[in-house]
């Protein structure tokens, strides 16, 4: 799972109100080489979450991204560079997302995240 | 990618090996699956690009041909783990990058509007009524550019209206009407293949002021 995915993902149990993001355990990542598209990383920046991005990043163990960033940024190679790293090639294989208002834990099974609920969640 | 590629290509995948009947799973077949995204693609410019859903994936023909023709990020979700087994597999054959989510659709929360484009072949509603419903209705809050269905051509008028009325979509129209084969999987089936008429819709969302 890319953490494209991730910025995207919150707990859906019922009555949570601050269910994003979800917090990472991350107990095997993968790096898969993909290809890079500037057009693509400059649009998905104004839809990400970038705090969330972050610190998703650094759970996986990439620390390279600003803490910060403004649009500004895009122009400069290296900083797309790191953007696509950390969006597009870092992919969480096993752990699991856990949501930060209840620590409800959603198992990350092959690269499958397991958000089903159980009865009383829905 | 030739519409004709696209369709040997699907063509080659695994389909269920035990399909729940509770959850209507049919497989997309190939002929269907590479009409579907060759129109997005080719005639609204909505997959090449794009982040795409799969919604209810099963063993993900639709998201896997949103991947060949070019999607940025592609996520399918379906409810049951055995079918993305066999989605993820069959992306890998093919050698294209696909993530997963297992979740109800239903239950599913996807924050802000970062998919684009969203393909489906829903459950018709035959086994749970309104399952159509609840697909179309989901879909039509996460998209923010398109959503391609299949419906039976049967509901075509109660689809426009509730797509309209009920679930914010701002234009609602029938691209083509294709024969979608059923083939004998469960034991209720008394015939070999039926054909069933079923319409490919486009529906566009309203956009967030």
């Amino acid at each position: 799972m890319r953490l494209l995915t991730h910025n995207m993902l919150s707990c859906n149990v019922k009555g949570v109100t601050n269910g994003f993001p979800l917090i990472i355990q991350a107990d095997k990542v993968l790096e898969k080489p993909a290809e890079l598209n500037h057009d693509f990383l400059r649009n998905m920046f104004y839809k990400v979450d970038w705090k969330a991005l972050v610190d998703a990043a650094k759970s996986m163990g990439y620390s390279e991204l600003p803490e910060s960033a403004e649009a500004s940024m895009l122009e400069s190679l290296d900083f797309l560079n790191r953007f696509h790293h950390a969006l597009m090639e870092l992919h969480l294989e096993e752990g699991a997302l856990i949501c930060p208002e209840t620590g409800r834990k959603f198992p990350v099974d092959k690269g499958i995240p397991n958000m089903l609920l159980h009865e009383d969640e829905v | 990618m030739k519409l004709k590629n696209l369709e040997s290509l699907l063509g080659d995948l695994e389909q269920f090996s035990n399909p729940k009947i509770e959850l209507e799973q049919y497989p997309t077949g190939p002929h269907i699956a590479s009409r579907m995204l060759y129109t997005a693609e080719n005639s609204f410019g909505d997959v090449s690009g794009k982040v795409v859903a799969d919604f209810g994936c099963g063993c993900g023909t639709l998201g896997i041909a949103a991947a060949l023709l070019g999607a940025e990020h592609v996520l399918g979700i379906d409810v049951d783990a055995e079918s993305l087994e066999i989605a993820s597999s069959n992306a890998e054959e093919l050698e294209v990058e696909m993530n997963f989510v297992q979740c109800d659709i239903q239950n599913l929360k996807l924050r802000g509007l970062t998919v684009d484009t969203i393909v489906m072949n829903p459950p018709f509603g035959t086994r749970r009524k309104g399952a159509d419903m609840d697909f179309l209705s989901s879909a039509l809050k996460v998209a923010s550019v398109a959503v391609y269905s299949l419906h039976k051509t049967s509901t075509r008028d109660h689809i426009k209206r509730a797509a309209i009325r009920d679930f914010n979509a701002s234009t609602a129209e029938v691209l083509c009407e294709l024969r979608y084969d059923v083939p004998q999987l469960y034991k209720f089936h008394k015939k070999r293949e039926v054909d069933i008429a079923v319409d490919l819709w486009r529906f566009a969302p309203k956009r967030v002021q």
